[in-house]
């Protein structure tokens, strides 16, 4: 795979929506096989609003996720292969099992984990980047959730702190005008960007399905964190293509909140893997011979993920007492058995 | 050499020691800089308001906060004012910071101390008088530190910050002006282990917290009257030192739990249910437990008192086990 030295911007950006997409291909396809347990929460049609944002940070930059979080964190270059063992409840899964798809986290590259409380996230990101400023460290975070998550108090206070203590924070709303089965018009007062200048921070709303207008926004945000001018709020206008979760109509049944005509739209006209393959092609960046290469390599490494998550052993069930503290800590029977 | 403290001031010597140590630590929660139960007062003149950080009254957004910040590598001392307050920040405390450990596999841990007021027995009135140590000891994955006595507050305190794990750390308004003796040389109270707080042979008194004062009124009283009485303080709910109380209760066979809170799945209920299954066979009577009465704390000072527990309380559930022996 040739390096981003050499490649333009705009294609490496289409390698990773075009990764994010076979991602959750790969992910729809095990969880049609009745290998998944649970759940999943598939980013298709969002994948130029993690891009976008992802693509203007540097390598110490912080990134905190939400409950639709598969999409942000391959976006920061987090292995496919474990995630996938993750949602597939395995070993040699990024959480070893103990986690799933909801709180997908890989410290190494400085995510700060998904989340399966709409908001709660936004309050860690706050955090990190206070520990950073208090620490000297030079890094931004940011914060990733969706337009449900601005009516919970957790959206308010936090972005308040970040505000009052001007910290190194991107507030990034993905409106992706549903939360659950309600429409947001439904629940969401007024204009999400215009909520920033009440709390005296730039706040701006860009075209989600545009990578290069969410990275050129994203970038001006960054510079202002880093340069100490406190937090922005960008609000993504996006889409999620399969509901709330995959095969969601099992529990929604014949409940319709939005229409099929409104579905295919966005799918056929707004569908940002098909726009921005476009766009390299207009400016001639990259010939479809050499995006057909990066299609191939892309499908190669999920069919590749998939065999590494299938085959990896299930984790022992023991595993569950594992983890809760630093060291185990004894109950009553054992107590019993030392006397 | 040793020099006398209160409960407060041996609370702020173990935060302003910790901030000493290390330039992770950091405090942050409402009105920190003026200290109003005067634990934190003086301490931004020390380290300045980016370390002692006064923050808005949004307990949920600055707990959540400090996951994040211990997370990217702080030690952080979260100051909820009240423990009544603390159920605003629920989902951080027992959704979030409890289960980050073990949600990421071990990659990370939380090691954030929430430091809270609580049993305030002074018409606080409802919404300002709980002890809910019982609520965080429910959800695994928090520690939960409550010290009876200005030497374990201090000691406590400082293992707390030092701990790799997110510590609970209820600090009893009750006890503000107790003093003691504390030793000058640096002292780390390990969690787990039970303190003796006076040797006996017929009768174990289990309390902790704000339980102590009255349980060991009671233990007087009775050992005017030739009852020989041992007061144990587990000190800390999680990690709890069960052998420390089931060797005591193993040795006198009769207990009472005394607990500054409802009775409901409480404290006073798992210790007394624990040391049945597990100390059957030397008990010479029930276990008695001895709590507040089961309602929220009220404001009109004879109610208050009514409901809450005094050495009385605790002397009639002794005098109802001391005199019963079990025939098997």
């Amino acid at each position: 795979m040739s390096t981003q030295v050499e490649t333009p911007l705009l294609v490496s950006q289409y390698e990773t929506i075009k990764r994010i997409r076979a991602f959750e291909d790969k992910s729809i396809s095990l969880f049609q096989d009745g290998i998944v347990p649970g759940f999943t929460h598939a980013y298709c049609g969002q994948e130029a609003v993690a891009v976008g944002v992802c693509s203007a940070l540097e390598p110490g930059d912080r990134v905190g996720s939400n409950h639709r979080g598969h999409g942000h964190i391959l976006a920061r270059g987090a292995d496919s292969s474990k995630m996938l063992a993750e949602i597939l409840g395995k070993r040699d899964g990024y959480l070893q099992g103990m986690g799933g798809e909801l709180h997908i986290m890989d410290a190494s590259i400085n995510i700060l984990g998904a989340n399966g409380i709409v908001g709660a996230g936004i309050p860690i990101a706050v955090g990190a980047a206070l520990s950073d400023r208090l620490q000297g460290n030079d890094n931004v975070t940011v914060s990733f959730f969706g337009e449900g998550a601005t009516s919970e108090g957790y959206f308010s206070e936090a972005v308040n702190l970040a505000a009052i203590w001007d910290l190194p924070v991107v507030f990034i709303c993905e409106n992706n005008l549903y939360g659950e089965f309600t429409p947001a018009s439904e629940v969401v007062a007024g204009e999400i960007y215009k909520r920033a200048e009440g709390f005296g921070i730039p706040g701006v709303r860009v075209d989600g399905q545009d990578v290069v207008a969410v990275n050129e926004a994203t970038r001006t945000a960054v510079e202002r964190a880093r340069g100490g001018e406190g937090p922005t709020l960008i609000e993504a206008m996006t889409y999620r293509w399969y509901g709330h979760f995959y095969g969601e109509e099992a529990l929604t049944g014949d409940y319709k909140y939005r229409s099929d005509e409104e579905i295919a739209d966005w799918k056929t006209n707004r569908d940002p893997v098909k726009l921005t393959r476009d766009r390299i092609l207009q400016e001639g960046l990259a010939d479809e011979a050499e995006l057909d290469a990066i299609d191939k390599a892309i499908d190669e490494e999920m069919e590749s993920a998939s065999q590494f998550a299938q085959q990896s052993p299930e984790p022992p069930p023991e595993q569950a007492l594992d983890f809760l503290y630093s060291a185990r800590i004894p109950g009553p029977a054992d107590a019993a058995k030392e006397l | 050499m040793a020099h006398t403290a209160t409960y407060i001031q041996a609370l702020k010597e173990a935060i302003d020691e910790e901030l000493e140590r290390d330039e992770r630590v950091f405090l942050m929660g409402e009105d920190v800089q003026a200290g109003p139960f005067g634990v934190t007062g003086g301490l931004v003149k020390k380290y300045g308001p980016e370390r002692i950080r006064n923050t808005p009254i949004s307990e949920a957004g600055f707990v959540g906060a400090g996951l994040g910040a211990a997370i990217a590598g702080s030690r952080p001392i979260v100051e909820i004012e009240f423990a009544a307050m603390v159920y605003m920040a629920f989902d951080q405390l027992v959704n979030q910071i409890a289960k980050t450990r073990y949600m990421s596999g071990n990659q990370v841990s939380a090691p954030v101390t929430i430091r809270s007021a609580v049993a305030m027995g002074l018409s606080a009135g409802a919404q300002h008088s709980d002890t809910p140590h019982a609520l965080f000891t429910h959800m695994p994955g928090l520690k939960v530190v409550v010290p009876s006595g200005p030497r374990d507050a201090k000691g406590l305190l400082k293992t707390a910050i030092r701990d790799d794990d997110p510590v609970m750390f209820l600090e009893s308004m009750a006890l503000a002006a107790t003093k003691e003796e504390l030793p000058d040389e640096e002292e780390l109270i390990p969690f787990g282990r039970v303190n003796v707080l006076r040797e006996g042979d017929d009768l174990t008194i289990v309390a902790l917290g704000s339980a102590v004062p009255p349980a060991a009124a009671a233990a007087d009283t009775l050992q005017a009257e030739g009852v020989s009485v041992e007061l144990v303080d587990p000190r800390s709910l999680v990690p709890m030192d069960w052998a420390g109380l089931f060797a005591s209760a193993r040795k006198t066979g009769r207990v009472v739990v005394v607990d500054d809170a409802t009775p409901l799945c409480s404290f006073a209920s798992e210790a007394a249910a624990s040391i049945g299954e597990y100390c059957f066979d030397e008990l010479k009577a029930p276990v008695r437990r001895v709590t507040r009465e089961n309602v929220p704390v009220p404001f009109s000072p004879p109610m208050e008192k009514h409901i809450l527990l005094n050495p009385d309380k605790v002397l009639d559930a002794c005098r109802s086990i001391l005199t019963l022996e079990r025939s098997v």
